[in-house]
């Protein structure tokens, strides 16, 4: 089983900007962004797409350095990629050339553990996402969901501090995603691992999370950070909760209104938020 | 073929005839080894036909038979196996040099800018020229014909090695990579357990594409240069005016590209267990 987390992973980020390069025009992707990832909690951070959640997520992970303000993770500043704050990428990152035991064995591996322990703890992370059965196999033999919870486990081995989660259901299948909605809920209680969650979807936001970070479009600013006070564990019989309704009905508008500026500003990828967003408000 | 089986049957409906002769091919076709047969059949069957009935320009060219008849012959004759065996090994030496310097270079260049900034341009100015043009230079700067051969098929196979490899490098997903950093992996680490394999789908491409290339100039290079194997046979077969053994030099040189080819795929295959089809 995964150890508890012992309150690890308070990450930082303290007027934190940053610019990239377009076609040689400079623009400002964060601007001044001020966030807490408090430990042992799952954050959710929302927002159309140009707000800046991807740079944000390299700029913790270590695979680019911001250009103004600092990055902390318990109180230890960021300057590289480090296996204490994982990433699960929204395409798979599996590497397609190794099997499951091997993709998951790589860290330990990487870290130089007696074969013994890595043979150990490999098979018992592989177990707890339902993978052992399937040790043998190439990520490419896998189904979505498997493939999902395969990568899960390659990042859960290594006792990160921090779980960085980019969009990691897309691509699933409904009734997928909503089984790996729960089983990560589930995985999170048990270890309390403070995860980073990042996602389009509202009605996933709000079941996961105990926090929902929304950022503006172009520069990325907290818009408004909303507290999800909901009780854990959570059953998806709790969408239908009047307190949901409440957080789901006072976000949205928020939402709403990123997704339109980015869409006024013909970024044809805002139509991901506001195609989720419509399907959201034609349901209820 | 179908068209005269219909002409010559008795009088029935046409549409029902349609029906059934397609239905007959299509359940021949069904079958992976029929159609294949069929196939050579039918390209023996025009070549004898294009001599009987004189077709213009063509009627020179030998029977079938005859081709046989020779490349029984040629069989029993071991300087017929000599051939086979130098141009074999030729092929083998260049080829192998080809890759054993190419990939790593390709590896290189492909994982460090600098190198590539150094190496590159001047890859670049030698690429665009045929390997054969290489010939004549060949054959003055080296001391011995069998060294200038291994040059030109070395030639054949390594600017297509570098290029794939590098590609392949290139090609292989940022967060792939950024998920090996992140985990802990060292320089080695990325280089062996990433880049190699993350590149090999290219380096195998290389491989069979540079095989073929490497067959090209060493025919050419035996015909201008060389003494034996099977190109400088089917060249010897056209000074003497031996028209059925120019034929059994090039279906031999067919279908001795044929075998190092599939071996090539076979090894590609065997080398990436994660690509085969599920």
């Amino acid at each position: 089983m995964v150890e508890k987390a012992a309150d690890k992973g308070h990450v930082v980020l303290n007027n934190v900007s940053k610019c990239f390069f377009e076609d040689e025009k400079k623009i400002l992707c964060l601007d001044q962004l001020s966030i807490e990832i408090p430990p042992g909690q799952l954050t959710v951070l929302m927002g159309p797409s140009g707000c800046g959640k991807t740079s944000m997520i390299n700029l913790i992970a270590g695979y680019e350095t911001p250009d103004t303000g600092s990055i902390t993770i318990d109180g230890e500043k960021i300057t590289e990629p480090g296996h204490d704050r994982l990433v699960v990428f929204q395409e798979t990152a599996l590497f397609p050339w190794m099997t499951v035991f091997n993709n998951v064995a790589f860290g330990p591996k990487a870290k130089g553990l007696a074969e013994k322990d890595i043979k150990e703890k490999t098979e018992s992370i592989l177990e707890t996402v339902g993978l052992q059965d399937f040790q043998d196999k190439y990520p490419t033999q896998l189904s979505g969901g498997m493939q999902r919870r395969a990568e899960l486990a390659r990042a859960l081995v290594n006792e990160p501090s921090v779980m960085i989660l980019d969009e990691p259901f897309r691509g699933l299948d409904a009734m997928t995603r909503e089984l790996m909605q729960e089983f990560y809920l589930k995985l999170f209680d048990e270890t309390k691992i403070t995860t980073l969650f990042v996602t389009h979807e509202l009605e996933e936001a709000i079941f996961m999370a105990d926090t929902v970070i929304i950022l503006t479009y172009k520069p990325g600013r907290v818009r408004k950070v909303v507290k999800v006070p909901l009780e854990r564990p959570r059953h998806f019989s709790v969408s239908a909760s009047k307190e949901y309704m409440d957080i789901f009905n006072d976000t949205i508008e928020i939402l709403f209104e990123e997704a339109k500026k980015a869409f006024d500003h013909d970024d044809a990828s805002s139509l991901d938020i506001i195609q989720s967003l419509k399907r959201n408000s034609d349901d209820s | 073929m179908s068209q005269t089986s219909v002409s010559a049957a008795p009088p029935i409906h046409p549409a029902a005839v349609a029906v059934k002769t397609r239905g007959a091919l299509y359940q021949l076709t069904e079958r992976k080894a029929l159609p294949g047969a069929i196939s050579i059949i039918g390209f023996l069957i025009a070549w004898q036909l294009s001599i009987t009935w004189e077709l213009p320009y063509l009627s020179n060219i030998p029977y079938p038979k005859d081709v046989w008849d020779s490349l029984y012959e040629s069989v029993l004759k071991s300087s017929y196996w000599n051939d086979w065996k130098m141009s074999l090994i030729r092929v083998f030496v260049g080829f192998t040099v080809g890759q054993v310097v190419g990939i790593p270079l390709g590896l290189a260049m492909g994982a460090s800018k600098t190198i590539k900034a150094l190496c590159f341009p001047v890859f670049e100015m030698l690429r665009p020229i045929p390997p054969i043009a290489w010939i004549p230079l060949s054959i003055l700067f080296w001391p011995t014909e069998e060294l200038s051969i291994y040059f030109l098929t070395f030639i054949g196979a390594f600017f297509v090695i570098v290029l794939n490899v590098m590609q392949g490098v290139s090609s292989i997903d940022l967060s792939v990579k950024r998920a090996a950093i992140s985990l802990g992996a060292s320089r080695k680490d990325i280089f062996f357990k990433i880049m190699i394999p993350g590149s090999l789908p290219s380096i195998v491409t290389g491989m069979t594409v540079g095989i073929g290339v490497t067959w090209n100039v060493l025919i050419a290079a035996e015909m201008i240069a060389g003494h034996g194997g099977l190109g400088r046979g089917t060249w010897e077969a056209y000074t003497n005016g031996n028209l059925p053994l120019i034929l059994v030099g090039m279906v031999s040189i067919g279908f001795a590209g044929y075998i190092t080819s599939s071996l090539v795929r076979v090894i590609g295959e065997k080398a990436m267990p994660w690509r085969r089809k599920f």
